[in-house]
């Protein structure tokens, strides 16, 4: 129970992007059936135009000072001039590289000590606790006290990245694994499994579904994490240096463009994380 | 509960469980009922004493951990000079106000949702597509238009508790069971009624569930925009110890963060606990 409140955060992120996806493929699926017209709601479609429209006036009729607003299609030209011509693409490697690394060490350290945990109750009695006890601390909160150890360059950032990663992976590997049915330990007891067989055969297979929720929270985290730490640590190329040059220069195009692609990388890695676990429900499914 | 059962069918083979059955009485068949709590407790407090013990013997650096004594003498004078009050005043302040907004607004925008599906459908993938994007990277955008002062704080900490308490809100009311919005139909129920005695009670639990995510949603945020800028607040004690290379003042504050965000959802779930006197548990509705 305590488990489940304390992870809820990072689920909860997962699912506030999880509905538009699905809801998306089933329209996709409803409209194979029915005639076209009626397959797609135009209703969204109508509201993110309307959007754009506004935005568009907005800017054109001056209602709000163009200072603050550029045009959808400042925003677009930004977006090629940086590319053929800035760093835009070399920030967006630079930052996807700090949050790859993060996130390898984070979830590795995640699945190790949730593994432990799972596996030995005593352990997860003695030290899980704990474990759940500094989740409490607010993510940002670590920030500081990182930065002094690690310093504000990468080493100081990519820890931050793990340890974002590392919190939802722990809580849902050890509970994935401590949560395998007490049919499936029975039977690997009468079958005089060992520990590590135990292990291999029975409680990954049966947690996979769980480190796989983990493994989407530590996504999002990550990434969130990762943005984070280039715009409160030292100033160094990618996304989150973009985000403060905008900020600081007053260019609000280039602000837009880093908020987008911030978004956009978020989208890919939910969809990924999507597809993943559909694939291994249904593979689970067999 | 199931991490005992782990311990259990682990450690003990069908037959060992056989002959250890013959061999003990059945009331001292099981030695080590040491309870939870002290186990839980025991972990952190043998940590404490290592770390202790370890800064005594001069092991461990004052710049990578002070001693516990100068943590807690460091807690002792911020509590005495009422500098700490002064900070979680003002935290405490911009969460309560910054949530209020988000809760208020979150809870309207998602019962419109959950009770008109045509609000829905033109509102609903707006909000989503804006929310995706954290709110954190939207923070030197909005700084540009609102400065860096309270407002900015309510905006940002009001945005991300309103997400959860939407979603939980427009699923919550869309979770309750036909059969018994019929049973409404059937007793000839007005509005006032249908919402007051079906579609409230039935969307109690996930709406708490969306209010909770939102509590934490929000605490999490002051932290961010307190270390992205302010001169006050548990964030700015954090940012103030790090630049004055205090990490005692750094991990007070951490402490007193982790405290006072697990206080207030503690104060909800009592909350919660009022509002559904049917239930015994908290709910988690995921």
């Amino acid at each position: 129970m305590s488990i489940d409140a304390l992870s809820g955060t990072a689920r909860s992120t997962a699912r506030d992007a999880a509905p538009a996806a699905p809801s998306r493929l089933a329209t996709a699926l409803r409209g194979t059936g029915h005639a076209l017209g009626r397959s797609l709601d135009w209703r969204p479609w109508a509201s993110f135009g309307a959007l754009l429209l506004l935005w568009f006036a907005a800017h054109h009729f001056g209602w709000v000072e163009r200072k603050y607003l550029p045009s959808p299609l400042d925003v677009v030209h930004r977006l090629v001039v940086e590319v053929t011509q800035g760093t835009i693409l070399f920030d967006l490697k630079e930052t996807l590289r700090r949050n790859l690394a993060g996130l390898v060490i984070g979830v590795a350290a995640g699945l190790a000590l949730g593994g432990l945990l799972g596996l030995s109750g005593r352990l997860g009695k003695i030290v899980g606790p704990t474990v759940l006890a500094q989740r409490q601390t607010a993510l940002f909160a670590w920030v500081p006290l990182l930065s002094m150890w690690f310093g504000g360059a990468d080493p100081g950032k990519i820890a931050f990245i793990a340890v974002a990663a590392f919190q939802p992976m722990v809580v849902n590997t050890w509970r994935g694994i401590s949560l395998v049915p007490a049919t499936y330990r029975e039977l690997s007891d009468v079958l005089l499994f060992s520990r590590w067989t135990y292990f291999r055969l029975v409680a990954v297979p049966s947690a996979l579904p769980m480190i796989f929720t983990g493994l989407h929270g530590a996504l999002i985290y990550a990434w969130l994490a990762t943005v984070g730490s280039e715009l409160f640590l030292n100033i160094a190329p990618g996304l989150g240096g973009r985000l403060n040059e905008g900020s600081q220069l007053f260019e609000i195009d280039l602000l837009f463009l880093a908020i987008a692609l911030f978004g956009l990388v978020g989208l890919a890695y939910n969809t990924l994380a999507e597809r993943a676990e559909a694939l291994l429900v249904r593979w689970h499914a067999r | 509960m199931s991490l005992t059962q782990t311990l259990d069918t682990r450690s003990a083979r069908p037959e060992a469980a056989q002959v250890a059955s013959l061999a003990v009485p059945a009331h001292r068949r099981r030695p080590r009922a040491i309870p939870a709590a002290v186990l839980g407790l025991g972990f952190p407090t043998v940590l404490v004493v290592v770390w202790w013990a370890a800064a005594r013997a001069g092991l461990l650096p004052e710049q990578i951990l002070p001693a516990p004594q100068a943590i807690l003498e460091t807690f002792l004078g911020l509590v005495g000079d009422g500098t700490l009050a002064t900070h979680l005043k003002v935290s405490t302040e911009r969460v309560l106000i910054g949530f209020g907004i988000g809760a208020v607004g979150g809870l309207a925008f998602g019962a419109a949702a959950g009770l008109s599906p045509t609000f829905r459908a033109f509102f609903y993938p707006p909000v989503q597509a804006v929310a995706r994007v954290n709110v954190l990277a939207w923070m030197p955008l909005l700084t540009l238009f609102m400065g860096i002062d309270e407002p900015l704080k309510y905006v940002v900490i009001a945005w991300s508790a309103a997400i959860p308490v939407i979603l939980g809100t427009a699923r919550g009311i869309e979770a309750v069971s036909p059969a018994f919005r019929e049973l409404g139909q059937a007793l000839q129920f007005d509005t006032r009624d249908t919402l007051r005695l079906i579609v409230l009670p039935g969307a109690v639990p996930s709406l708490f569930a969306g209010l909770r995510e939102g509590l934490a949603n929000a605490w999490q945020t002051l932290v961010l925009a307190e270390l992205f800028a302010s001169f006050e607040g548990l964030g700015y004690l954090m940012t103030w110890g790090r630049q004055l290379f205090q990490l005692d003042l750094v991990i007070v504050a951490m402490i007193v963060v982790a405290i006072a965000g697990l206080a207030m959802d503690l104060l909800l779930r009592a909350v919660e606990r009022r509002a559904q006197p049917w239930k015994k548990g908290t709910a988690d509705v995921h």
